[in-house]
């Protein structure tokens, strides 16, 4: 073992900038799940399950599929996202990695969005490969301007991370934390998840414009963005 | 006059003023469980602390205090004249019982992302922290493979690559092989006489006895005694 020679006592380190953090704490959150896979996995099995069980409970026409297809997406989704967001905080807590982050002078708000971005990829992810086969399952082809889509699911899968990154880190800590998350986000999802559903629904069957329900997701993800870095803080160093 | 002995000199001088970690009156509640009893005292610069007690006797909480990572009951923490850790987080490092690293990550993997933390970019810093623990930097693999004692060696270079000056170490020499633990415990007295306070919990305080200025003894909840000798002053009293 080599020694003092390598380790000057010269003062290295300076205060990390927030978007170094963030970088780093995002790029290091995409190799874990690269090399485990176990948000993605786990995420496509439950919405594969659900698409299936789905198509052989019931046999719609095309115009019912428009009209319900938007509902069973968002809920299928809502649901497969909780696993990753489970998983983003349980891999902090093995070897108690979180501590050395809480020990550090980096900012807790780099740690809650490189969370909520990585959690943001893996649920898009999960739409990009799950969508299509809605389509075809359902028999859908959208009436309206199917581009809209991807800004109804652009803001609506931050919608849902961002307060589920957030409600994950608190019930993380808790003794039934798998239960504790859907109790606490579910509840607080409701006015966001029935504008995504509203939305999808009026860009499938192109009988009215999604405009509002646009409006109300960005206001939906712009207040809870900022309640949740204002709020962080105190969760993560909570007791 | 050497240099250890000068550079002991300026920062005693400096530290009778603002010791780099000061503790009033601390308690510590979980419920109703006394983990630490008004705690007060003060840890010089360049000085190496072995803490000892029981198990359960509140020395993991006294680290965790000092760490920040609980915050006291009751009572003051300063550390380096201020109470507000989030000013001086850089100077101060701990490593605890767990590793504090990705088991799926490698070595050079998990000190890079652990030095973004403190805004260094630098990779031959971490090959140097990985270097001086007596790991190879071209380690490949992830660290939940490692043997104990490796996760215990990189565990360290993790704590020591921002050069902190307060240093909290809780077990570091557990699961780790008598050589190694030897020189663990020389770079321990190196970071020291480089003026560094290093505060050591451990089981095996005979590892530091050549290093340590201090042996620092907790029992429920209280440091009891502050010796310079590893011998229990008690233990001495009744063999005579």
């Amino acid at each position: 073992m080599s020694t003092a020679a390598q380790l000057s006592r010269v003062p290295i380190s300076r205060t990390p900038r927030m978007l170094a953090v963030l970088r780093a704490t995002l790029l290091k959150d995409l190799r874990l799940e690269w090399r485990s896979k176990d948000a993605i996995n786990s995420m496509l099995f439950f919405s594969l399950l659900v698409v299936v069980v789905f198509s052989f409970s019931f046999d719609p026409t095309a115009e019912e599929s428009r009209r319900i297809a938007g509902g069973l997406i968002w809920v299928s989704f809502l649901f497969a996202a909780v696993v990753a967001l489970n998983q983003t905080w349980a891999r902090e807590l093995r070897n108690q990695v979180l501590d050395a982050y809480r020990v550090s002078p980096a900012p807790a708000n780099a740690l809650f969005l490189a969370k909520a971005i990585g959690n943001f990829v893996f649920v898009g992810v999960l739409e990009a490969i799950m969508t299509p086969l809605f389509m075809v399952f359902y028999n859908l082809r959208p009436l309206g301007p199917a581009w809209e889509l991807v800004v109804v699911a652009a803001l609506a899968t931050w919608a849902l991370v961002v307060n589920g990154t957030f409600f994950a880190a608190i019930s993380i800590r808790t003794r039934s934390r798998e239960v504790m998350l859907p109790l606490l986000l579910f509840p607080i999802s409701i006015p966001a998840l029935y504008a995504m559903v509203a939305a999808t629904t009026a860009i499938l069957a192109g009988d009215a414009s999604p405009n509002y329900w646009l409006k109300l997701l960005g206001v939906y993800d712009v207040v809870f963005t900022i309640a949740c870095l204002l709020l962080f803080e105190t969760v993560l160093n909570a007791e | 006059m050497s240099e250890r002995s000068q550079l002991s000199a300026a920062l005693s001088t400096s530290a009778v003023v603002n010791p780099p970690v000061e503790l009033s009156g601390v308690s510590r509640h979980f419920g109703r469980f006394a983990a630490l009893r008004s705690i007060s005292g003060q840890f010089q610069a360049a000085r190496l602390y072995v803490v000892l007690g029981e198990n359960g006797a509140g020395k993991s909480t006294l680290l965790r205090v000092l760490a920040g990572l609980v915050p006291a009951s009751r009572g003051r923490v300063s550390w380096f004249g201020g109470e507000d850790l989030s000013l001086v987080r850089q100077r101060i490092s701990y490593m605890a019982h767990a590793s504090l690293l990705y088991d799926e990550l490698n070595a050079m993997e998990n000190l890079r992302y652990f030095a973004g933390l403190y805004g260094i970019q630098d990779d031959g810093i971490c090959q140097d922290a990985m270097r001086s623990v007596g790991l190879d930097a071209a380690l490949d693999r992830p660290a939940g493979q490692y043997s104990q004692g490796m996760r215990q060696r990189l565990s360290l270079a993790r704590a020591i690559l921002h050069r902190p000056d307060v240093l909290l170490l809780d077990e570091p020499f557990s699961n780790v092989d008598v050589q190694s633990a030897g020189s663990m415990a020389r770079l321990l007295g190196q970071m020291r006489d480089q003026g560094c306070t290093v505060l050591v919990v451990t089981h095996q305080p005979a590892l530091l006895t050549g290093v340590a200025d201090e042996f620092v003894r907790m029992a429920e909840g209280r440091i009891v005694a502050r010796t310079t000798d590893l011998r229990d002053p008690a233990e001495t009293e009744a063999a005579r």
